[in-house]
């Protein structure tokens, strides 16, 4: 269990903005730091890197390197991970925590054998005390949970979005900002083009609430609905895969075990029966309300509330009412 | 020019509905049913229609595992596999993904020196160990490039390729120079079950077994002793405190107290 105690956090932007995932590395670095008894400190990337730096700042982190290159205004991982190796080097850091986003899968990949380092993927928990540091991760379609301990002297985490809060804004703090000289890294892959998605559309996993449809709509149309609701609530939108596959919605909206994993604040599922590979998505969210005509239907035996009914009566009047609240 | 394409599969158990044995904190996988990880599907699918696309090409499916493992290889064989090659010994067993991701590299190593490999497909993730890592963690050690999340290879030839990676927030279109390993997502490709033809020949396919000495590796980079992770314990996730029901005489009574409820937990 030897190795450095520190803690340095990888924050990877993605179109010039820090995703919020990265809000919440702060507070989990700040647990794996009392687990360890290391310091916190922060590496961001690109041409908003002071930006970024200050972001992190008023939300707690003490030490940010920038590494301020062009370069990294898209991710590479290659790149990235010398970037990073130089930083972890330079801070003596033995702990390294990303977003589990499909960048930070990428990026920490790379880490592991570039550090000689273990990595605990997608994890929801940190613990331990007197140095040793070990995390909890779902396996099996969330079926398991698996208790993740070191063996290397470095220790590389992902972390999934939404288990941590992300640290809050505190009046008057900063960061000292110190910029990372990092030679020019040749990469074999290289970024050529993007193509957002609609725009608008709350990402599913960095979502505080989700509202999902399933086959229970009927036709695509109801996706209105679904959408409607979301709106009102300020959610993200989800599916079932049955829907996906009937072509009512794209694939990114996908949850479950071939889709996306979610731990939102509320989850809201619409006419889906709950099926094992639906749960392994989305079954340690905090708060589930199901909405379904079968009372016996497996989303309501893990629902936190149930709703008995036609998603198309129940839904419009909970939008309504909502909305007359707000307005009261 | 024709293409040598490795895909990496692994045999795992069909059902994710697994229990804990008490005495021993771990999943008991003793008696479960294996079959091929489903999200490997897509990456042995995308093989078998590169060789569609680039005449010529061939595709060797690898796996680390049991020698149980062999039924992976050959349902990849059934569905258009050219050939299989198991990684396979005791002193494997209890690997991480960083001491599995290396046994890979130095089999796709041994690959490219008999003849030079191309692409190495993944899949996603597997549906037991569920991290998603292996994929990256193989072309790390390989020291070539990778991309994950890829749902399209665009265009392909010996020295590039051009693939969509799906990102949270739209798709980036990659260049990547080869060899090169590539992650696929279930979005890539439907795959197609296996023919009569492909049967036969799964039956018949001769799987090439490698201990860790063939690959040139030492027993103590491999498997537990090269691990750099250990689980420590397994457990089944807390159970949901119970629900509420909530009742009414008609639909839009319950959407109104649902909405009551919400705001009293100040859930919205
Ligand atoms: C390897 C594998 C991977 C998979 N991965 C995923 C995954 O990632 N995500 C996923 O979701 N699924 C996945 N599945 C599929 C999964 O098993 C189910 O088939 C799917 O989740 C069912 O979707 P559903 O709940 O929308 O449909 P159904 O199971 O058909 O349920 C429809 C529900 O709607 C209710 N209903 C009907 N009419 C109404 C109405 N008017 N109002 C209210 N309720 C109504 C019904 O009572 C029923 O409960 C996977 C399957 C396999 C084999």
């Amino acid at each position: 269990m030897a190795g450095e105690k520190n803690v340095l956090i990888v924050a990877v932007p993605q179109r010039g903005a820090l995703p919020p995932a990265v809000f919440e590395l702060i507070t989990a670095a700040k647990k794996a730091a009392a687990a360890t008894g290391g310091t916190v400190s922060a590496l961001v990337f690109g041409t908003k890197a002071a930006d970024f730096a200050k972001q992190l700042g008023e939300r707690g982190a003490e030490k940010v390197l920038t590494v301020s290159d062009a370069a990294y205004d898209s991710f590479v991982d290659e790149a990235y991970a010398a970037a990073t190796a130089a930083a972890a080097k330079q801070e003596a850091a033995g702990v390294l925590l990303l977003a589990a986003s499909v960048a930070g899968r990428s990026l920490a990949a790379r880490l592991s054998v570039l550090l000689k380092a273990g990595v605990a993927a997608e994890i929801c928990e940190i613990s331990g005390s007197g140095g040793a540091l070990s995390a909890k991760r779902y396996q099996y379609g969330g079926n398991i949970v698996a208790e993740v301990a070191f063996k290397s002297d470095v220790k590389i985490l992902t972390v999934q979005p939404m288990c941590f809060e992300a640290a809050p804004v505190e009046a008057g703090k900063a960061a000292q900002t110190t910029p990372l000289s990092v030679p020019a890294a040749s990469a074999g892959a290289q970024v050529a083009s993007f193509k957002a998605d609609e725009a608008g559309e709350i990402d599913l996993g960095a979502a505080e609430r989700i509202v999902s449809g399933g086959r229970g709509l009927g036709n695509a149309d109801g996706f209105k609905l679904i959408r409607e609701l979301a709106h009102t609530l300020g959610a993200a939108v989800g599916a079932s895969r049955a829907v996906v596959d009937a072509g009512w919605i794209a694939y990114r909206h996908q949850v479950g075990l071939t889709g996306r994993t979610v731990h939102p604040k509320l989850y809201v599922a619409c006419g889906i029966s709950g099926q094992i590979q639906h749960l392994a998505g989305m079954a340690s969210s905090a708060n589930i309300v199901a909405v379904n005509t079968d009372p016996a239907c497996p989303m309501m035996d893990i629902a936190t509330l149930g709703v008995v009914g036609d998603v198309y009566e129940v839904l419009p009047v909970v939008i309504s009412e909502i909305k007359k609240r707000r307005g009261a | 020019m024709p293409l040598n394409i490795v895909v990496c599969v692994k045999h795992t158990p069909a059902t994710t509905s697994v229990s804990v044995d008490s005495a021993t904190g771990k999943v008991k996988t003793a008696g479960l049913a294996y079959g091929l990880n489903p999200f490997d599907e897509y990456a042995v699918e995308e093989a078998v229609r590169l060789k569609e696309r680039v005449p010529g090409s061939f595709a060797t499916a690898l796996t680390l595992g049991a020698d149980s493992a062999d039924a992976a290889l050959r349902e990849a064989v059934s569905r258009g596999i050219d050939a299989a090659a198991l990684v396979t010994g005791p002193e494997f067993d209890g690997g991480d993904s960083y001491s599995t991701s290396r046994a890979l590299a130095a089999a796709v190593q041994k690959l490219h020196a008999q003849k030079p490999v191309h692409l190495v497909l993944f899949g996603k993730n597997t549906n037991d160990g569920n991290s998603g890592m292996v994929g990256a963690m193989t072309a790390a050690w390989l020291n070539w490039p990778s991309v994950v999340s890829v749902k399209k290879i665009e265009s392909v030839d010996e020295a590039s390729a051009s693939v969509w990676r799906a990102m949270e927030d739209g798709v980036e279109t990659v260049k990547v120079k080869l060899p090169a390993a590539i992650s696929t997502i279930k979005e890539i490709n439907e795959p197609r079950l296996p023919s009569l033809k492909g049967k036969m020949a799964a039956k018949k396919a001769a799987v090439t077994k490698w201990g860790a000495a063939d690959l040139g590796l030492k027993p103590e980079e491999v498997g537990a002793a090269g691990a750099a992770t250990s689980v420590t314990r397994q457990s089944p996730p807390p159970s949901r405190p119970a629900g509420m029901k909530i009742e009414g005489a008609t639909a839009a009574d319950k959407a109104k107290k649902l909405v009551d409820i919400l705001i009293e937990r100040k859930i919205i």
